[in-house]
């Protein structure tokens, strides 16, 4: 049966678009390769010309980058003013979206789609303030690079190695008029040089390799390609929307054909290469005819796991309702503008194909311009096939309701024609029987159709033709008659039954369509992952009839985070099977090809290549999910885990401002403390020297007050330090430090404490410069010759000796004293660690603790020993060889 | 009180530490005034002009840092009192034009001699003198040339330069940015590994005992100062 007249009524969803376009603004985009293109100078330009047609034009935000022949025609516009938006005592200007609403122009310029807004914008993202602004009707023009397509970002990023946070979705330039800003990668470089590119501060680095020439011409290619997509998605639409047969020009579409028959799985391999090797997007189809509807578990289950893995594969994936195969499989073709066609052909006999004639000439036939590549089914992997359930039987048969009301309209149909025959004798009388027949096929399908038909010739012949009262026919005439009235039944049934199937194909859709809109719509108001989740598991259960569940990952692997019903567990096999699909990226369990033991449907949600949740699914006593409702599922699935990313960037944003200002009082409450501590000793050490002097009070008294006083300084100086190295809060300020500098002056500012000690420095002027924060060095010699001067004996040398080894530098402080005891030398490092009966020596214990902290944070290892012949304490630095500075030539 | 003694502005914002070092200066012979917040002590030098501002870092209204050059303009000396052990106040106090810094807590005795020292700087200064005695070692800037022991030592330029430089301001401590910049010249300001090794240079050739520097003195993470008086 030809369905060219009915391919050619306009599809639904394409009209559906069309319709949303009227009364909402439209988006003009400039899309450049890189920046410094000309992407704002060229809608700048574009806008004074609608301007100087009397168009009502305003600048929502432009970024002139100080760029003179920019700013230039800035001037001719009017300026919406923007907003000033305080984020964390930062004024940022952001487009004032509202200001814009309520000056409504015709036209507003956006530059920048891929912007983000500071936290506390209306939206995080400009693209969509613009959305808002096309919503209201207003047209927008705006600017974009290519890089920040969310689809091409991967590619972008494979290549320049530079990876762009700021993505704007597909679907907003979707309906978007594009025009390319294109210079050739030389003049661009050439502009770099000549400083006309504005490059943010921090990207200079990477801004060598990303402008380079090969970067470049890919840019660019990869701009003018998608602009050509767009046009072609533009145009699809437009044919669609005017069903406008004919071949037109454009770039490879793929689809595969795939069935419950087993081997599909190749063909979608096959079609994954082509579309590999043509860089064409591609689908798989299912065609669902209303043989689908007898299919027991085992063949559904064979055509989701088909579609899922074209799914996995990057196809779209579609499944659409027809009659016959070849007949969805055309008009697919037709309508998604296929250039090539797979499909399989099973090894039948040669006696079917004889019988029903080849399905592939057929499809060669109606496909007129698309190259159809046929592939065997593989017939090793054919299970044995299913025989349809027997169950279906009252949906095939038609209700019993059909055939009474069938019956019950022949009779009614016979008594009018008796009585019409009895006051006048028309021959004509069996065109009244095309009413039920044609009522019957209509309402009840083509089996009712045919049973009515039947007996409708029966009454007819029985009650109207010669000779009456009998089954039997006379004038051959008659029997053309009564095989009219089956014919009618037939073809009513037929066209009946297509425009049903059109009816739901259109109604499911719509009702498709609806579904995602309305979670989209959910989906942005949500601020955590649960409640994402319990949404989730509501609509797609409402959706799908199903049950559902929704897991996290916790810091103990995944966690059940919501369900519907909310009574829902999960055993360890389902536990098993949703974390391998976490793990994997793929579904698992039953109705998949992992873990199907479970009784669960996992699907993975992923952004990227990463999953971030997953998602299950179970239907008591069945399958999770239809084949049909798969591209539902996967589209929910895919809202998700966008809507899911957004809320994990949310949160680590948070997280990161949080940490900051955690840092931020730290920092204040250490310097507070010291300043607080420091100013009255300082007033108590300095009001006691002044006492001494004046000699005004008794000098053992005044002495006892100053020793005690400069050792809480320095109890106070060590428990800030210690403070510092706990907290992690050491910021190290490093330069090449001269150990020699270092000794001497951290034996200069220790002379007091050291009275009565020589020291002897054996630190060889020609070692190498360490790179080292100089204060925190200067510390550790300070806590370390004070720990000597504790321990040695009096009047006992202090050595400082430093020595080249051939993994770096030692520096150690040796004493001549008790030594340390036997095996616990390296506790002295710990924090409040005394040696026996060392208290009499007073100190806080935290000296040799702030050391290692110290010389931990500056990548020195610390070690300590007791030595032999003078016994006494060994205290040694090591500075590993990375830490040396050498070339020391330029005095 | 004697009228022509030096006067000394006390900048701080705790009564007690201003009391203390008021007991000490007069004591030492000077003249002092007192402000608890920067706009009064920018007030002070106007009204009193000071010799020398003692500058607490941390007054209540603005950063002591933000009015160090409007008091080095007035003409006064700055010494700058910090309660912080980091070392970035201090550099970015002496970058501005300060003369000196101590730590909190200090010795008074400490915080006289360095008055005394940057006065004496001060008049130095305006009147150059082109030769600096430092013990047995002559530099003189006007010959160009660096004596020790009445022997003339053989510096290379880069190391005469550093020590003239630090023969210029005698006492005071210049930041290695200060130093980089003028021997090594702008665009040095970081490569602090130069200053190590010409510091090296010149005490090996300068010192009585190098492993014991009396001569020219390191201040971990600032600078180096020539200990001149």
């Amino acid at each position: 049966m030809s369905s060219t007249r009915e391919a050619e009524r306009p599809s639904p969803d394409a009209l559906l678009r069309e319709a949303a376009r009227e009364g909402r603004g439209r988006l003009k985009v400039f899309l450049g390769a890189a920046p410094g293109v000309g992407k704002t100078y060229e809608m700048l330009t574009d806008g004074l010309a609608r301007r100087k047609a009397g168009i009502d034009v305003v600048i929502g935000a432009v970024e002139t980058h100080g760029r003179a022949e920019t700013e230039a025609l800035v001037d001719g516009y009017e300026i919406v003013p923007r907003r000033e938006i305080d984020h964390q005592g930062r004024k940022l200007p952001e487009m004032d979206i509202d200001a814009i609403l309520a000056r409504r122009p015709r036209l507003a310029l956006v530059d920048e789609l891929a912007h983000s807004n500071a936290p506390g914008s209306r939206h995080p993202k400009r693209y969509q303030d613009v959305e808002e602004l096309l919503a209201a009707g207003i047209d927008v023009y705006s600017t974009i690079n290519i890089q920040h397509l969310e689809s091409l970002n991967d590619v972008v990023a494979s290549f320049t190695k530079v990876r762009v946070r700021e993505t704007v979705p597909d679907r907003v330039l979707e309906n978007a008029e594009m025009e390319v800003v294109d210079i050739p990668p030389d003049e661009l470089i050439e502009r770099l040089k000549e400083g006309k590119v504005y490059v943010p501060h921090e990207a200079t680095r990477a801004l060598s390799h990303f402008f380079s020439k090969s970067n470049l011409s890919a840019l660019r290619e990869l701009a003018l390609r998608r602009a050509a997509q767009a046009v072609d998605a533009q145009m699809l639409d437009y044919l669609r929307a005017h069903a406008l047969a004919g071949t037109w020009a454009g770039g490879e579409r793929i689809v595969v054909a795939v069935s419950e028959l087993p081997g599909s799985e190749g063909l979608v391999r096959a079609a994954k290469r082509l579309s590999d090797a043509l860089r064409a997007p591609w689908t798989a189809l299912y065609i669902e005819t209303p043989r689908a509807a007898r299919f027991g578990g085992a063949e559904r289950q064979q055509v989701a796991a088909v579609l899922q893995l074209a799914a996995q594969l990057g196809a779209n994936v579609a499944s659409v309702p027809a009659t016959r195969v070849i007949d969805g499989l055309t008009d697919y073709a037709r309508e998604a503008r296929a250039t090539q066609l797979v499909v399989g052909k099973s090894t039948r006999s040669r006696w079917f194909e004889l019988r029903h004639g080849s399905v592939v000439d057929r499809l060669v036939r109606g496909t007129p311009g698309v190259a159809v590549h046929v592939l065997p089914l593989a017939e090793s992997t054919e299970k044995p096939r299913l025989k349809p359930s027997a169950s279906a039987g009252s949906g095939a048969w038609g209700r019993p309701l059909g055939y009474l009301f069938s019956l019950l309209m022949v009779a009614g149909v016979t008594g009018l024609g008796i009585s019409i025959y009895a006051l006048e004798n028309l021959t004509n009388l069996a065109l009244l029987y095309l009413i039920p027949v044609m009522a019957a096929a209509t309402l009840y399908g083509l089996r009712t159709g045919i049973a009515t038909g039947l007996l409708s010739a029966l009454a007819y012949n029985f009650f109207f033709l010669p000779p009456l009262h009998t089954f039997t026919i006379s004038d051959p005439s008659n029997i053309v008659t009564a095989l009219m009235l089956l014919a009618v039944a037939v073809v009513t049934s037929q066209l009946a039954a297509r425009v049903r199937l059109q009816a739901d194909l259109a109604q499911r859709s719509a009702g498709q369509n609806a579904a995602l809109a309305g979670f989209a719509r959910q989906l942005t108001g949500l601020i955590d992952a649960e409640e994402l989740g319990r949404t989730l598991c509501g609509e797609a259960g409402r959706l799908l009839d199903v049950e559902a569940v929704f897991l996290l990952p916790g810091e103990q692997g995944l966690a059940l985070a919501a369900a519907v019903p909310p009574e829902n567990k999960l055993d360890a096999i389902d536990m098993a099977a949703a974390g391998w699909a976490f793990d994997h990226c793929q579904p698992a369990g039953r109705g998949s090809e992992t873990l199907t033991a479970s009784d669960w449907l996992f699907q993975p949600l992923v952004v990227g290549k990463r999953a971030l949740a997953i998602f299950g699914i179970a239907r008591e006593l069945d399958d999770p999910i239809r084949s049909d409702q798969l591209p539902l599922l996967l589209s929910l699935l895919d809202q998700a885990a966008l809507a899911l990313e957004r809320i994990a960037l949310e949160a680590e944003m948070a997280k990161v401002s949080q940490l900051k200002e955690r840092d931020r009082l730290r920092a204040a409450l250490l310097s507070s403390v010291s300043h607080d501590l420091r100013t009255p000793l300082t007033t108590i050490l300095g009001s006691v020297a002044e006492l001494r002097r004046a000699g005004a009070a008794d000098e053992a008294l005044v002495a006892s007050i100053e020793t005690e006083a400069q050792r809480l300084n320095r109890f106070v100086a060590n428990l800030l330090d210690m403070a510092r190295v706990e907290a992690g809060a050491l910021k190290l300020a490093l330069e090449p430090v001269d150990l020699t500098d270092a000794a001497t002056t951290a034996v200069h500012d220790l002379k007091q404490a050291l009275a009565g000690h020589p020291i002897r420095l054996e630190v060889s002027p020609d070692l190498p410069l360490v790179r080292l924060d100089p204060q925190l060095f200067h510390h550790i010699l300070i806590n370390l010759l004070d720990n000597a001067g504790k321990y040695a004996e009096p009047d006992s040398p202090i050595t400082i000796a430093a020595q080249r080894r051939p993994d770096g530098l030692t520096l150690s402080v040796l004493d001549e004293g008790p030594g340390l005891p036997p095996g616990e030398e390296m506790r002295v490092f710990e924090t409040f660690t005394r040696l026996e009966g060392s208290d009499r020596k007073g100190g806080t214990g935290l000296g040799l603790a702030i050391v290692k902290g110290f010389a931990e944070a500056m990548g020195l290892a610390v070690a300590a020993a007791t030595r032999d012949a003078p016994r006494g304490a060994c205290f040694s630095l090591l500075f590993p060889e990375r830490l040396l500075v050498r070339g020391n030539e330029a005095a | 009180m004697n009228p022509l003694a030096h006067k000394v502005l006390v900048a701080d914002d705790e009564g007690p530490i201003r009391r203390l070092i008021r007991i000490a200066l007069e004591r030492g012979g000077y003249r002092v005034v007192e402000a608890a917040t920067a706009r009064e002590a920018l007030n002070a030098i106007a009204i009193d002009r000071p010799d020398l501002v003692l500058l607490d870092l941390g007054l209540p209204d603005r950063d002591g840092l933000e009015i160090i050059p409007q008091l080095k303009k007035a003409g006064a000396a700055v010494i700058v009192v910090s309660a912080r052990e980091t070392t970035e106040p201090k550099v970015a106090a002496l970058d501005l034009g300060a003369d000196d810094y101590v730590t909190k807590p200090f010795d008074t005795e400490e915080v006289l001699a360095r008055i005394r020292a940057a006065l004496r700087r001060r008049l130095s200064e305006e009147t150059p003198s082109p030769v600096v005695e430092v013990g047995d070692v002559v530099i003189d800037l006007g010959l160009r040339q660096v004596r020790r022991a009445g022997e003339e030592v053989h510096l290379t330029p880069r190391e005469y330069a550093f020590v003239a430089e630090l023969a210029r301001h005698p006492g005071r401590v210049l930041t290695h940015a200060h130093l980089l910049r003028a021997v090594w010249g702008l665009g040095h300001e970081s490569d602090v590994e130069y200053l190590r090794v010409a510091a090296r240079a010149v005490r090996r050739k300068l010192e009585v005992d190098p492993s014991a520097p009396v001569l020219i003195r390191n201040e971990p993470g600032v600078g180096y100062r020539l200990m001149a008086g």
